[in-house]
């Protein structure tokens, strides 16, 4: 595995795009798109590695990543309804309330 | 039936429990004030079975320590609820709780159909169980338990009426004097309780034990500073000068109050406390020469403010005044027995003396308040000729003045004139004693007239009531009488217990009984009087002629001034209106002490409050406020509210720390 720095390139760039993506977008669904894009570029770091390194440790993590993924999923979904039912928006700029 | 001591201090407690927690539920006038004077009178039953118990006991057996719980044991201090029986506090528990029944039996009647009667009840016996707590304390402590309850108790008894202001001011004027006392008692006692500490490792409050180390204890020096401070307590708590303005004023409480606590029996603590002490008093002659100067002096101040009041109350409370002044000059000269005889007998005809005021007092108000009138039912003015329409007040008050004035055959005369020759024969206070004798002399001379005036303002004379109300002048009844005739009876022949040696009639008692109370402290004395020639029988005779002639003086100038001359004070204080003015305003005492105390206090209080209380103690706290809310003004702005802030200052953290941990 003589290219495993491009493994590692492929993730940053996804996991800063994600992370772009998290601090300047205002929609909601847009955020939490953004949020499993880093999650997956975790998760392709994860498994370059375990590949690079023959240890098979990395590639569970990834299922137990997917798992919380998928969970996280499901709970920030609900949250996304719950706050349409009270805002008729799923803006965050709507849910400025919690400050001084 | 010494083991059942206890049980004295414990009835009036009862009787205080159960008419101050159920009192309001019970209502029935008889039943709350049948057991507030049978508790006291349970009380008297178990005093004179003590005193008889004592009475056929050898006289050196005659103590007895009864401790009843320990109280207070930490390192070397120990203190425990313990009472002493000696002839001294059996002497004190047979006047207390013997005037104490007769008063709570005349208060039946005197406070029928007031508000809060239970009230009134449930303090009497709150203070009969302070006072006996006082007297039969063992130590130091449980006597000051006793004397701070007391103190507690007149405040309440006084402010019973609290709804006037003027009573409410008396309560507090009485208490914050007696509190000033206090400290003095309290610092003599960690003075005396500090030296037998550290210099003789004898740790120790109790009166028996201090006692028995007395002979440690030098002339002057210490016991000056801690006999000094005692005798501050004393005038606080007896109305000495200079803390006796309270107790006229404390004639705002009811009439039984006035004769139970503020003339027979708490104002007569500071005598019985130097009683107590008088082992360690005599050791300081230099305290002995002020009790004696301070007893003269208010004596004499008292008697002559008492000539000129017209409260009937307020003449008698400035001769209670007086009288302590005796007893304390009877102390101060050495003459420990003739101060707690002359106790005794005050307590007899003064209660009587209050009480059958309480009985004019109760009568006058009833008839002005059937003509609807507003006339002071207190004033003497507005008496008179009282006499038909009292007759049994009338006698029983006579003979209670002729007792007071010295007249012999009353009590009076044996304990005043004990007081007279022993502050002239005395042999402590050298060229003094003279001095001494001649204001206790002059003092006899002004109560023999003051007295007198009051009995002919009050009960001879014109009826100067209104006409309307005079047919509502009436005796009262037999509930108020009854008690009037037993202290009458008291006052009369209470005296021929301590009948003067010369007299050779009868042996004296009183000197017997309490000579093992005294003996240490005549054995101190002998150390430093001075023994000159020894008085003659001859010259003892002539005072004690000369002190009769006075008081026929004092009797016949009150005779000729107030029912045959009638215009003759009226022209008096035409002649001398600034002497009237002075003593009619009691020396201006009151205006000196607001103008020297009161009104500083006043002034600092004032000053703390603005000056300190709002601008440096409120200040602090609103300043550290004020300081954190400013600084919090400038960092609440990082709390924007906009998710993606936080979640770019959460990415910036992120940055931060693994820069620093990539490039350190």
């Amino acid at each position: 595995m003589e290219n495993l720095n491009s493994y590692l390139i492929m993730s940053a760039i996804l996991f800063a795009i994600g992370t772009i993506g998290v601090l300047t977008r205002k929609n909601v669904i847009v955020i939490f798109m953004c949020v499993e894009m880093m999650l997956n570029a975790a998760n392709l770091s994860f498994v370059a590695f375990s590949r690079h390194l023959g240890n098979m440790d990395g590639q569970i993590f990834v299922f137990f990543i997917m798992t919380v993924a998928a969970a996280e999923a499901a709970v920030g979904l609900a949250l996304i309804i719950a706050f349409y039912n009270n805002k008729e928006s799923i803006d965050v700029d709507d849910v400025s309330i919690m400050k001084w | 039936m010494f083991d059942n001591v206890w049980l004295i201090p414990l009835f009036p407690l009862i009787g205080f429990l159960i008419n101050g927690l159920f009192g309001k539920k019970i209502k029935n006038e008889a039943v709350i004030g049948g057991i507030g004077t049978l508790m006291i009178f349970f009380s008297f039953l178990v005093s004179c079975g003590i005193l008889m118990q004592m009475i056929g006991l050898p006289p050196e057996q005659r103590v007895f320590e009864k401790v009843v719980f320990p109280w207070i044991h930490c390192g070397n201090f120990k203190a425990d609820m313990a009472f002493l029986v000696d002839p001294l506090s059996c002497v004190m528990i047979m006047v207390v709780t013997g005037v104490g029944s007769l008063i709570h039996l005349y208060s039946i009647g005197y406070m029928h159909g007031e508000e809060g009667f239970y009230r009134f009840f449930a303090y009497l016996n709150l203070f009969c169980m302070s006072m006996l707590l006082l007297v039969l304390g063992s130590n130091m402590l449980v006597m000051f338990i006793g004397w701070e309850g007391v103190g507690l108790c007149s405040y309440l008894l006084i402010g019973y009426y609290f709804h006037k202001k003027s009573a409410g001011d008396a309560a507090k004027k009485a208490f914050v004097m007696n509190r000033v006392g206090d400290f003095g008692f309290l610092i003599g006692l960690f003075t005396l309780y500090w030296w037998f500490g550290s210099n003789h490792n004898i740790w120790t409050i109790n009166f028996t034990e201090i006692k028995a180390a007395s002979h440690l204890l030098p002339y002057g020096g210490v016991v000056t500073v801690a006999t000094l401070c005692f005798f501050v307590g004393a005038t606080g708590k007896s109305a000495q000068i200079p803390l006796f303005t309270w107790l006229p004023d404390a004639m705002e409480g009811p009439t039984p109050v006035s004769a139970l606590i503020h003339a027979a029996t708490m104002v007569t603590a500071g005598v019985y406390m130097i009683g107590r002490m008088s082992f360690v008093f005599i050791k300081s002659p230099e305290t002995m020469m002020v009790i004696a100067v301070v007893g003269a002096a208010t004596a004499i101040f008292a008697a002559t403010i008492g000539t000129a009041q017209n409260d009937i109350k307020r003449v008698l409370a400035y001769s209670t005044v007086s009288q302590l002044g005796y007893m304390f000059l009877a102390m101060g000269v050495g003459a420990f027995t003739a101060g707690i005889f002359h106790l005794m007998t005050h307590a007899f005809f003064k209660a009587c003396l209050f009480l059958g005021s309480g009985s004019v007092i109760h009568s006058m108000h009833h008839a002005l308040h059937k003509i609807h009138s507003h006339d002071d039912a207190q004033d003497m003015r507005n008496m008179g000729g009282l006499r038909k329409a009292m007759p049994i007040t009338f006698i029983t008050f006579l003979v209670s003045t002729i007792a007071i004035s010295g007249i012999p055959g009353f009590s009076g005369f044996f304990s005043k004139d004990e007081i007279l020759w022993m502050s002239f024969s005395n042999a402590y206070h050298g060229n003094l004693n003279i001095v001494l004798w001649g204001i206790g002399a002059a003092a006899a001379l002004l109560t023999a007239f003051y007295m007198f005036r009051l009995v002919f303002m009050t009960f001879f004379g014109e009826c100067r009531i209104k006409p309307e109300a005079k047919s509502y002048l009436h005796e009262s009844p037999l509930v108020i009488t009854i008690p009037l005739m037993v202290l009458g009876v008291l006052a009369a022949v209470g005296g021929y217990l301590g009948m003067p040696k010369i007299f050779g009639m009868l042996p004296n008692y009183f000197e017997h009984w309490l000579e093992p109370v005294f003996e240490l402290a005549t054995e101190y004395g002998s150390k430093y009087a001075q023994h000159g020639a020894h008085p003659s029988h001859t010259l003892e005779w002539g005072l004690m002629g000369l002190s009769v002639v006075i008081a026929l003086v004092g009797i016949a100038t009150a005779f000729t001034m107030y029912v045959k001359n009638t215009e003759l004070p009226g022209k008096f204080v035409a002649t001398f209106p600034a002497l009237h003015r002075a003593v009619y305003n009691k020396w201006y005492v009151d205006e000196l002490y607001d103008f020297l105390f009161v009104n500083p206090c006043k002034a600092l209080g004032q000053f703390l409050w603005k000056g300190f209380d709002i601008v440096i103690v409120d200040g602090v706290v609103n300043g550290v406020a004020n300081v954190v809310m400013g600084i919090s003004g400038i960092f609440r702005y990082m709390q924007s509210g906009y998710i993606y802030n936080y979640a770019f200052s959460m990415a910036l953290g992120v940055v931060v720390m693994l820069g620093y941990y990539i490039f350190k």
